[in-house]
């Protein structure tokens, strides 16, 4: 994709590192040395990271249902991305025709791209929780009514929105995959006597899964950091239970949840921090970074798996 | 420069020994939207079980020829043809020709190796899974019958499983020859096969095609007059869109009756 020379990626990699290594040490120093908010002791304090109660006081709650929250939001959201974005970009790259009208779509994909995330979560109140909830409630909750079921911030309208947001990014990665497999290959398919379709599903896909994948991987890590739509729609400061459920789609769409980038934000702007207390803010980075992070050497290691049964070794 | 050809100057007099033509191509006109005389009128027969060699300065039109026989210029936005097409007694041109069985019996190998990103074994099984040859046994059976007749089992045979990006480039030449052979062609398009090779895989491709002609009708597309000259039995010279001359190749390489084709032949241009 984009040609990183090895200067700038080794800056950005020191200068990575180095924040990385200000978090652990602000965040362990907490852990270790300060007294307050919680009782001493290292155990007795990472439980208490995990699983605080709420405390009304300081702001401050445990981080266990955040990352619950950040994980189910994340997990929805690719299930709506990757097939809507996949089956975007093979449209667009190998069935529509080339015209302006096709290069205009594009275009304005790319610079949706672009376009600041709370924009979206304005699109998401507006368009899902009100227009879509809205309608959800009226046809199947009528009888809740006035208090609303869909019809109100929650992790599905969270999960749509967030897919949104990343839908451009998955889109012109897959398409730029797409368009960098040769045409030798789409040649050679079809004078094998493969149809159109067979030739983009068998041959084409298979050489440009690698970054499909790359796709997927920037959009989840995207989604799991971002912030600003869900103010909007879904994510709050404490919620008393999980989004979860025991009965299947184990998910409780409807549900507002708790998530680790908003946590940090609040604790940041609003909460009373005791002294000391910029330690539990980097705890709360620090989790969401290695949550971002254990997403991402999971999707690699997915692509990697995928990939070494798909084809030996790929060029594009 | 020149006048159109009278058909029947053109006639191959295809001469003793060779039998019936495997495709007839008559008043064969071609056209790209930005390139609306790329093929004009031409007519010849190729004869079956025999190498035609279509030769001719860069641009003449020799790709678009051979891309007519199985329809792969139906891929190109507005392209428009006329003419006929015949192979076993029907027009392929016609609208209701099914083009993907059609390129089942007439196989194409392009310029630059292009296999597909995977095993070997899985390049040469492409097309055979396509037209619904599942069974693990029987694709096995004709994956090695197609390498064997490509030249090629002995020094695969311990690495079907490895990516067919691993091979030399005269190796996935003839790969992708082993993979168009699979589905069993009548005729084998051959577009400039070697150009991309080194000498010795180039004679490794012509000793192939010198094998594969005892079962196939081969044409190939070529720059090199002496490969012509070495593999092929009859020869086309195109020029600008037209068929200039057509004959058993010795006769056209040493008994042209057209000036250009004289001047192609002696390197006096092109
Ligand atoms: N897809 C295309 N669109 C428009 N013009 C084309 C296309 N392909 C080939 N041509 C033109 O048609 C002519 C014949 O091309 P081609 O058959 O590729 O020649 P050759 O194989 O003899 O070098 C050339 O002038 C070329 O520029
Ligand atoms: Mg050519």
């Amino acid at each position: 994709m984009i040609g990183l020379s090895a200067s700038m990626v080794s800056t950005v990699l020191l200068i990575g590192s180095g924040l990385f290594i200000l978090l652990v040490a602000s965040a362990g120093d907490w852990l270790f040395l300060s007294s307050e908010p919680f009782e001493a002791g290292f155990l007795d304090r990472l439980n208490d990271v995990f699983f605080a109660k709420p405390n009304v006081e300081n702001g401050l709650t445990g981080l266990f249902p955040a990352i619950v929250g950040t994980l189910s939001l994340v997990m929805v959201m690719t299930l709506f991305v990757a097939p809507l974005g996949v089956a975007t970009a093979i449209y667009l790259s190998e069935y529509a025709r080339d015209t302006w009208y096709t290069k205009l779509i594009r275009i304005s994909i790319t610079n949706l791209a672009g376009v600041p995330a709370i924009i979206y979560g304005i699109f998401g109140l507006g368009f899902f929780v009100y227009g879509l909830g809205g309608q959800v409630d009226a046809l199947f909750y009528a009888d809740r009514l006035p208090s609303p079921t869909f019809g109100t911030p929650g992790l599905l309208w969270a999960a749509l929105t967030l897919a949104l947001v990343n839908l451009p990014v998955v889109i012109v990665a897959v398409t730029e995959g797409l368009d960098a497999v040769p045409n030798d290959l789409r040649e050679a398919s079809i004078a094998l006597g493969a149809t159109k379709s067979e030739t983009v599903f068998k041959a084409v896909m298979p050489a440009a899964l690698p970054s499909v994948f790359s796709g997927l991987i920037l959009a989840t890590a995207r989604a799991a950091g971002e912030v600003s739509p869900l103010l909007l729609v879904g994510a709050v400061k404490f919620s008393p239970s999980l989004p979860l459920s025991s009965r299947a789609p184990f998910i409780e769409f409807e549900q507002k949840f708790m998530h680790l980038g908003f946590q940090l934000f609040d604790a940041v702007l609003f909460a009373r921090l005791p002294p000391g207390g910029l330690g539990w803010v980097a705890c709360i980075a620090l989790i969401l970074v290695l949550l971002i992070g254990v997403l991402n050497v999971t999707a690699v290691s997915l692509r990697a798996a995928v990939l070494k049964r798909q084809t030996v070794e790929n060029p594009f | 420069m020149f006048e159109p050809v009278n058909e029947t100057e053109v006639r191959p007099h295809a001469g003793e020994g060779a039998s019936m033509a495997a495709v007839s191509v008559r008043h064969l006109s071609l056209g790209y939207r930005d390139n609306p005389k790329a093929l004009k009128d031409i007519s010849f027969d190729i004869p079956e079980r025999a190498v035609t060699a279509i030769i001719g300065a860069s641009g003449c039109g020799k790709s678009t020829l051979l891309r007519c026989m199985n329809r792969m210029n139906d891929l190109i936005e507005g392209v428009q043809y006329s003419g006929e097409v015949i192979l076993d007694g029907s027009n392929i041109l016609s609208p209701g020709t099914n083009v993907t069985a059609l390129r089942r019996r007439v196989g194409m190998v392009f310029q630059r190796p292009n296999p597909f990103p995977k095993t070997v074994f899985e390049n040469v099984a492409y097309g055979l899974k396509l037209s619904g040859v599942a069974s693990a046994r029987a694709q096995e059976e004709q994956v090695e019958q197609a390498l064997r007749a490509a030249a090629l089992w002995d020094e695969v045979k311990d690495r079907l499983d490895d990516s067919a990006l691993k091979l030399s480039q005269g190796q996935q030449q003839r790969l992708v020859i082993a993979r168009a052979l699979a589905l069993e062609p009548q005729v084998l398009l051959l577009d400039e096969p070697a150009s991309s090779l080194d000498p010795t895989s180039t004679f490794r491709i012509e000793e192939l095609i010198y094998e594969l002609k005892q079962s196939h009708t081969i044409i190939i597309v070529t720059h090199n007059m002496q490969q012509a000259a070495r593999v092929s039995d009859c020869t086309a010279f195109m020029h600008g869109g037209q068929l200039v001359e057509f004959g058993q190749t010795e006769t056209i390489f040493t008994f042209p009756s057209k000036r250009e084709t004289e001047d192609y032949i002696t390197g006096r241009y092109g």
